[in-house]
């Protein structure tokens, strides 16, 4: 190859950026996706499987030891009865935003390198969206009554109180859950048709080929197809946005100094596409190396996502600013009290590290050799998740541990059964990957091989065109388009 | 009604399948298919190729329609449930706030209207693909297994009144086909 991934890269604007490395045919975007499914199983997999069904096994056993003795196993008490719990759904849901923003608002900007990465993001969304529902679910004690929540017809003649953000939050929640899934499975649908269409065992075409729905590729499929994507597209876009809002309102309604405020909205949309985008790094780095797709998942992606990063890391440093200011200048001293105690009270450890990781790590993503380093991409998508993970909890715990009366302040720790749910919880996230790509394309083949150069019948334009003689000693004899006009 | 009517043709033949080599080979020809009259017949692409609908002469899908009515209706319910529940069903006071606190109710709402636009989404694209439909006479074809792959092609269908199993295989090779295959009806 001519050109190097670090030469293509440091070309960005003259015309149309190469998304896809290596300049491949149609047919080689098949195999190059299809084939870690049909190969046997490497072992690098059950390397990272293994572990994760050992941590899912930690859940089920915390678990069931909660639905029988109750939620006084975890550290919560008077005067914090919210810790671990809701932290570990807020932190969840959040990275489950990351792909319904890759998926939905990168589509309707046209911002085609999302391909590359939008199918992974997208289960990824799901199984986030999974480990966030069991908190909620778990932490009402009395699991045996929680379709309370739903406004189900009953005995009682009682209904849940649609005026409660608690409320609001379950509908948001689960309606974000299923339209991702639908999301998914949509996006799928062809790709599915593809392992079907190349499968070589029986069990291989039913299974696939039931889940194709009898795909045929069709223009009059793909007509209303395309149709279905980009409105689900403009569906999930402005619910992605309400999810987290909805989320943060669970704080911002009530009357606590530290959740009472208006800038949590898109305070924590902001916090949930930073994290997201960690996660998606995180597994990204690991999937690529692992599936040999460095071709398919570029530098280039890791760059625009890492500029992602650093913009939601300084909007998220911002609020916190903002938060601090606010406390300060509305003359409240009980609002003010709280965020001091954030800072200097007996959490001011959690504060800084969830400041070191945020807001001052992310800056290294000024520079370019920051964004492009695999290694460094690695370590600070695992630094930003911990940093997320310490938001929610400065959040949470330290404007509950000291009330409004100093009899009433107190210390949350832990117990190995909140250390065990979290764990537990990165068992089950973990364990779907693995299982999602094992057995389903990771890549969206369909619409990767529409940002390679000769998928455009209309030819293209800019310096794609002046580089096909180079590109064609490459391809089996149909990449640059002919006659193009 | 689209349901009603019947989806494969009748008789022995169901039709004409032509392999063509590049996405832009495939455009032109189905220019001159649509040119040429026809009105039962399809192009097949592994992924959406740009403006082929136009090439084909496909009407917009009426899917955003649908999405809009099963969207309208998700939130019309979600706020006359929640109107019910407070207002009449079960008037309670909770924090003062009035029964019918319709600024309370807009997540709600806005969530059920999403999630019924989303299903109407979905499902409105199978039901106007007919989908799911598992067996297919095209999927007789060996080499239509690539269709999903890196195969490119346009089906012309018995039925249609300008079919003819020889002339209109000789118009598919005369636009550039590669393969030309008549198919059996199933």
């Amino acid at each position: 190859m001519a050109q190097t991934e670090a030469e293509l890269l440091d070309n960005p604007v003259a015309g149309h950026p190469t998304l896809i490395l290596r300049s491949p045919d149609f047919h080689s975007i098949t195999d190059a996706v299809a084939e870690p499914i049909e190969r046997k199983t490497p072992i690098g997999w059950w390397l990272f499987f293994i572990p994760s069904v050992a941590l899912l096994s930690i859940l089920g056993v915390a678990v069931s030891w909660l639905f029988w003795e109750g939620i006084g196993i975890w550290g919560l008490n008077v005067p914090v009865g919210w810790s671990w719990d809701i932290t570990n759904f807020v932190f969840w849901i959040g990275i489950g935003h990351a792909g319904t923003l890759i998926s939905a608002i990168l589509f309707l900007f046209r911002q085609t390198w999302r391909t590359s990465i939008n199918r992974a993001a997208e289960a990824m969304t799901i199984f986030a969206v999974m480990c966030a529902l069991i908190f909620p679910g778990i932490h009402v004690g009395r699991v045996w009554v929680a379709y309370w929540m739903f406004p189900l017809p009953n005995q009682m003649g009682t209904w849940p109180n649609f005026r409660s953000p608690l409320l609001w939050d379950v509908f948001a929640v689960s309606v974000y859950g299923t339209v991702s899934l639908l999301f998914w499975y949509v996006g799928l649908i062809p790709d599915l048709a593809m392992m079907r269409d190349r499968a070589k065992t029986r069990a291989r075409k039913l299974a696939y080929g039931f889940f194709a729905l009898g795909w045929r590729g069709s223009q009059r499929q793909w007509h209303h197809y395309e149709s279905a994507y980009l409105v689900l597209a403009a569906l999930a876009t402005p619910l992605v946005l309400s999810v987290h809002s909805i989320v943060s309102m669970d704080f911002a309604v009530s009357v606590l100094p530290g959740w009472h405020t208006t800038i949590f909205p898109p305070y924590f949309v902001a916090g949930a596409i930073f994290s997201g985008f960690a996660m998606v790094l995180t597994l990204m780095v690991i999937c690529r190396k692992v599936f040999r797709l460095e071709h398919i998942v570029t530098l280039r992606h890791f760059d625009y996502m890492a500029k992602i990063m650093l913009v939601t890391g300084s909007m998220v440093g911002f609020a916190y600013g903002t938060e601090f200011f606010t406390a300060w200048y509305s003359g409240n001293p009980y609002e003010f009290f709280t965020f001091l105690n954030r800072a200097g009270g007996p959490y001011a450890w959690a504060y800084w590290i969830m400041v070191s990781c945020n807001v001052i790590s992310p800056q290294v993503f000024w520079f370019k050799k920051a964004r492009t380093s695999i290694p460094i991409l690695f370590v600070m998508s695992i630094i930003i998740n911990i940093g997320m993970w310490f938001e929610r909890f400065v959040i949470i715990t330290t404007s509950l541990h000291r009330d409004f009366l100093p009899s009433a302040w107190g210390y949350f720790t832990p117990t190995m059964w909140d250390v065990a749910c979290l764990l537990g919880s990165f068992g089950l996230f973990f364990t779907m990957f693995c299982l999602f790509v094992r057995f389903v394309p990771m890549v969206a083949t369909s619409e990767v091989k529409t940002v390679l150069p000769q998928a455009n019948p209309h030819g293209q334009p800019g310096p794609e065109r002046e580089s096909k003689v180079h590109r064609s000693d490459h391809g089996r004899g149909e990449l640059a388009p002919e006659g193009a006009s | 009604m689209p349901f009603l009517v019947p989806q494969l043709p009748k008789g022995p033949n169901y039709g004409i399948l032509a392999e063509f080599a590049t996405p832009t080979d495939l455009y032109h020809a189905c220019e001159r298919v649509r040119d040429a009259g026809f009105t039962r017949w399809d192009a097949h692409t592994p992924f959406p190729v740009h403006g082929l609908s136009r090439a084909m002469g496909l009407r917009r899908s009426p899917l955003p329609w649908i999405v809009l009515g099963m969207g309208l209706t998700g939130a019309a319910l979600g706020f006359v449930l929640q109107w019910w529940v407070h207002a009449t069903a079960q008037p309670l006071v909770i924090s003062g706030k009035p029964f019918f606190a319709w600024p309370a109710m807009i997540p709600v709402t806005f969530e059920l209207g999403v999630l019924f636009a989303a299903l109407g989404a979905v499902f409105g694209m199978l039901g106007l693909n007919r989908l799911p439909m598992h067996h297919h006479p095209l999927f007789r074809s060996k080499v239509f297994e690539r269709v999903t792959d890196d195969a490119f092609f346009i089906s012309i269908e018995s039925w249609d009144p300008r079919f003819d199993p020889t002339a209109t295989g000789k118009l598919l090779e005369s636009l550039g086909a590669r393969s030309v295959e008549l198919l059996e009806s199933e």
